[in-house]
């Protein structure tokens, strides 16, 4: 498997997303840095946690204009897996590729702690089961996942809600602070249409490892390669 | 000699304005002596920043002599932009501690953002990649009108700008006290890795190298900065918000990795950052360091602003600015790397064997906005040593402060429900979570945090070590310390128990110390009382790294630190780096096998509550009779605690340190939710509150499998450390025999919320 990790001047899990992919999971892995205009022969690509360019507008807002944009585009477009993780959701929601927007932490401040969240719908990264729950770690100020009540409706029809937030037993937050953010439904990663580009706020690539203290996100990973037919 | 040329609306350089940039008569006596004629106002700001104390270390020069730096493993000691130790193979740990406290009380913010940002610009310019970084904190007391403000801004600040740049914040302390209501403390700790053999040093080597400036524009932000951190606070404190810089951390985030792969091309011959006192100290410091002259063209120095005189702009403190002596023929190599990095850069001067420091610029020329053609005329043109050397350095006069007698003998009123008393201790800001804070960093960017916030004695961190052989991992220990009050009560004795309580943190999570970092927060050097402190405090200092095995490889000094004339505690912080053999020798804090038998290790408590947290609540005052310290007791218990961990018996360690042995054992307990039985250690008569909470240094509690209760009695009996088996791991209550019985449900929810009565 080979993946490309896209690297924007602020990306910070830029590292974060490499050593997971390339050191733990073992894929052929490299960075592709913005002002690329090419993906190379990656059969995957990460948008990777960070700052994309400073962030002092939008998280986000001006990694939709950068060179490697229209080579991202073009991956989706054919089908190729995408998974933007944190920033990386953010980006993927400015260039439109998933619905929805990521807005400030409904406590206002930066958040860093292990949270859970469960699986609801299988897709290219999520094929561990639907219901499974995992234990991942998030680092972010702007996670509070918004959409419109029709644009809820429409996500929870065509199956495009990857996970939700939950207690440690797969039970919905309710009010609690198991939804860290604030989140509309509880979401914590969303599927565009054709459920080849995946946005989540949860880090994966942070919790890949025992040393770590938890290798729950290596599932994804695991995922996508089974999904792209190399095991 | 003339005097080079003011520019226009610059006044005449007086003893009324040096009285202002914060020189004193003598001070300005003996510039006119030394130079045989006035200087020019640019000249006299220059000469105030680098005689400042923050910049000169002026009082306290004699004394940092007097701290042991060398020992096999120190790679770079004190003098350079930070220090380093070596950590095997080729690799070597980079890291310094440095304050900003006095902005950082002005505009806690940017006061704290900044902070961070220079030290991190210290570790990477030596050519080190940042992987962690520490904070010590220190408020006024939790009801102050300004500690909640004064608490989230410095928090956000710091969060703000190490999140962004992607530099994990793992660790570090917090310690509210009323002395530091007018006069708060951010010291800022970084660490990073580099190659032993590729270290970059701050030094203008090579006559007639080019000087290229690289990063930030140049504003008016932070002007004097360093002159106002040499100064005492009064009433006119928020007027000095100009002299507060503004962060950027996107621009430091380029900055880093330009400068890393700049470095990498191997075309530079020194570098450094233009940290306090900004472009002046950065150029005097390389030239200085190398022996060597440098001229200065100020006509070329990157703007943002109109209008700038060389004033203005050799002694703003922007951010984000860094000065790299390229060598000769290898400029474009820098300019590309800057580009690719979307960075500006511009040859601004050359490197000279005058030994003479020379600004030179056009008065009426301004890039910014096109005005006027570039003429420039000398406006600086000072000996290089007048500036670092030659700087004043003063013994200052010292006097021991007087014995209280009376309060020598204080325990306080013996409480009737120590239960409650525990659980209230461990729910106060001093002594609960501190989790409200580390949450709003992020604390496992880099994919290496191995032991995280408030699961270790000390953070453990992997780092990579990449070169031509491959990638190895390596396990470092980090944590930072210092208790003010104790250093109150007995400032050589206080000084030692911070190194020593870091040098435990570390052992405790399976790491040998390696060396360590200073960050010397004091009030006026002037009043004798507290320049004897600082005397002691060093003494203290120096003994204790010597009898530990950590060397002082970098620090900073920060002095001045009182409001209206009221000093805070001497603080006296210190940062201890460690490695680990294997990271299975790890070990947390928390208690994790029901049935495990507990163990003290060390001299049980003697009951002397002197500064301790439970008797400052009690009495509202820092009273007692001091703790004191036996270095060489000491020693010998982090010997037998890291062969305890290298072994592998024992499965937690935590050390006992503020709130006393009640508040340890609660917080093994709540870290795993487990509960424990225990009773006393066996001790002398003694009140059993004042062996709960005493703060007596030197003694660790340890859990262990049963089985493992002889081998482990054994290695502390080789090394003289006392060893008692004073409980097990059971249940869900915390139960000290005959004292009282907590469930652990309950001291957990009273530490959880510890600061809600500030942050909420």
């Amino acid at each position: 498997m080979r993946v490309a990790v896209v690297q924007f001047p602020g990306s910070n899990a830029d590292w974060d997303a490499l050593h997971a992919v390339r050191d733990v999971l073992g894929a052929d892995a490299w960075y592709a840095f913005h002002k690329e205009t090419s993906l190379g022969d990656a059969d995957a690509v990460v948008i990777p946690g960070g700052f994309s360019y400073g962030d002092y507008l939008r998280a986000g807002a001006i990694a939709g204009f950068s060179p490697i944009d229209n080579a991202i585009r073009e991956f989706a477009s054919r089908g190729g897996p995408v998974l933007g993780i944190c920033n990386g959701f953010q980006i993927l929601t400015e260039m439109g590729l998933l619905p929805g927007a990521l807005t400030r932490n409904a406590h206002l401040r930066f958040e860093c702690r292990d949270i859970h969240l469960r699986v609801e719908n299988e897709g290219p990264f999520t094929n561990m089961g639907k219901g499974t729950v995992l234990r991942l770690p998030i680092a972010h100020a702007d996670g509070r996942y918004h959409t419109t009540s029709e644009g809820l409706a429409e996500l929870e029809r065509n199956g495009q809600i990857a996970f939700r937030y939950s207690t440690h037993k797969g039970d919905a937050p309710n009010g609690s602070d198991a939804n860290p953010n604030g989140s509309v439904g509880d979401i914590a990663g969303v599927y565009s249409r054709d459920k080849n580009v995946l946005g989540m706020m949860p880090h994966p690539e942070r919790a890949s490892e025992v040393i770590l203290g938890n290798d729950d996100g290596l599932s994804l990973f695991t995922s996508l390669r089974r999904h792209l037919g190399f095991e | 000699m003339s005097t080079p040329a003011n520019f226009p609306g610059e006044p005449d350089s007086s003893p009324e304005i040096a009285r202002e940039f914060g020189l004193a008569k003598h001070e300005w006596d003996r510039v006119l002596s030394t130079l045989s004629r006035a200087p020019s106002y640019a000249e006299l700001g220059v000469i105030s920043v680098m005689w400042s104390e923050h910049c000169s270390y002026k009082s306290s020069r004699i004394h940092l002599g007097r701290l042991p730096t060398t020992g096999p493993q120190v790679v770079q000691g004190p003098g350079e932009n930070a220090g380093a130790v070596d950590i095997g193979d080729g690799f070597c740990a980079v890291f310094k501690m440095e304050s900003h406290n006095h902005p950082s009380y002005i505009e806690p913010y940017q006061g704290a953002a900044t902070g961070v940002g220079g030290i991190l610009r210290d570790v990477f310019t030596m050519g080190a990649r940042p992987v962690a970084s520490l904070n010590s904190l220190r408020f006024g007391r939790p009801d102050h009108p300004k500690t909640p403000h004064l608490v989230k801004g410095v928090v956000a600040g710091i969060g703000g700008y190490g999140n962004c740049i992607g530099v994990p914040t793992v660790g570090g302390e917090v310690q509210f006290d009323e002395s530091y209501d007018g006069n708060i403390l951010v010291n800022a700790f970084t660490v990073g890795i580099a190659k032993t053999d590729e270290l970059f040093f701050g030094v203008a080597e090579g006559v007639g190298n080019p000087i290229i400036y690289v990063g930030a524009k140049t504003g008016r932000d932070g002007i004097h900065g360093a002159t106002m951190a040499s100064a005492e606070f009064g009433e006119e404190t928020d007027s000095k918000l100009p002299t507060v810089q503004v962060g950027d951390p996107f621009m430091e985030k380029l900055l880093l990795e330009a400068c890393l792969e700049i470095f990498a091309t191997d075309c530079l011959s020194g570098v450094q950052d233009m940290g306090a006192a900004g472009l002046t100290s950065s150029s005097v410091e390389m030239a200085d360091r190398a022996g060597n002259g440098i001229e200065l063209d100020l006509d070329a120095i990157p703007r943002r602003t109109k209008a700038l005189s060389p004033y203005e702009m050799l002694l703003s403190e922007s951010q984000e600015r860094m000065l790299m002596v390229a060598k000769e023929g290898r400029e474009q190599e820098v300019f590309d790397l800057c580009a690719k990095w979307d960075l500006d850069a511009s040859i601004v001067g050359r490197v000279t064997d005058t030994g003479r420091f020379v600004c030179k610029a056009t008065p009426g020329y301004d890039p910014f906005d096109g005005t006027g053609e570039p003429d420039p005329v000398v406006v600086v043109d000072l000996p290089v040593d007048l500036l670092t050397n030659a700087a004043p350095k003063y013994d200052r006069p010292q006097e021991a402060r007087a014995e209280h007698a009376t309060l020598m003998t204080m325990t306080g009123d013996a409480p009737d429900d120590l239960g409650a008393e525990l659980v209230r201790l461990i729910g106060s800001p001093n002594i609960g979570s501190r989790s409200w804070i580390w949450r709003q960093y992020d604390h496992i960017v880099r994919d290496g945090t191995v032991i995280r916030p408030g699961e270790g004695d000390a953070a453990v961190i992997r780092v990579f070590c990449e070169d031509a052989s491959g990638t190895r991992e390596k396990f470092l220990a980090i944590s930072s310390d210092c208790n003010g009050r104790h250093v109150e009560l007995d400032p050589f004795g206080g000084a030692a128990m911070a190194v020593a309580e870091c040098t435990r943190n570390v052992v405790c999570v399976g790491a040998k110390p390696l060396g360590l970092t200073d960050c010397l927060n004091f009030g006026n050097p002037e009043v004798p009382e507290q320049m004897w402190r600082f005397a002691q405090a060093i003494d203290g200092l120096a003994a204790a790294c010597a009898a530990l095995g950590a060397p002082v490889v970098s620090g900073n000094v920060s002095l001045y630190n009182e409001t209206d004339g009221k000093a805070i505690l001497p603080t006296p912080t210190v940062a201890v780096v460690g490695q680990l053999e294997d990271a299975e020798h790890r070990l947390g804090l928390g208690f994790v096998g029901e049935g495990d038998v507990i163990a003290h290790l060390g001299r049980p408590s003697r009951g002397v509550l002197g500064g301790s947290e439970w008797l400052v609540q009690r009495t509202g005052s820092v009273t007692g009779a001091p703790v004191g310290i036996d270095l060489e007791a000491e020693a010998a218990l982090q010997h037998a605690m890291l062969e305890l961990a290298r072994t592998k018996l024992v499965k937690s360690a935590h050390d006992i340190s503020d709130g006393g042995f009640a508040v340890c054992l609660a917080e093994s307990c709540i870290a795993t939710g487990h509960g424990a039985r225990v009773t006393l250690p066996s001790s002398e008569d003694a009140p059993a509150h004042a062996l709960l909470f005493s703060e007596e240094p030197s003694r660790i509690v340890v859990s262990l499998p049963a089985g493992n209760v002889g081998e482990v009695g054994n290695i502390c009996k080789r090394y003289g450390v006392p060893f008692e088996k004073i409980g097990r791991v059971t249940g869900q209550t915390l139960a000290i025999d005959g004292v009282c019985e907590v469930p652990i449900e309950e001291l957990a929810d009273s530490h959880a919320a510890a600061l809600d009565s500030i942050v909420s």
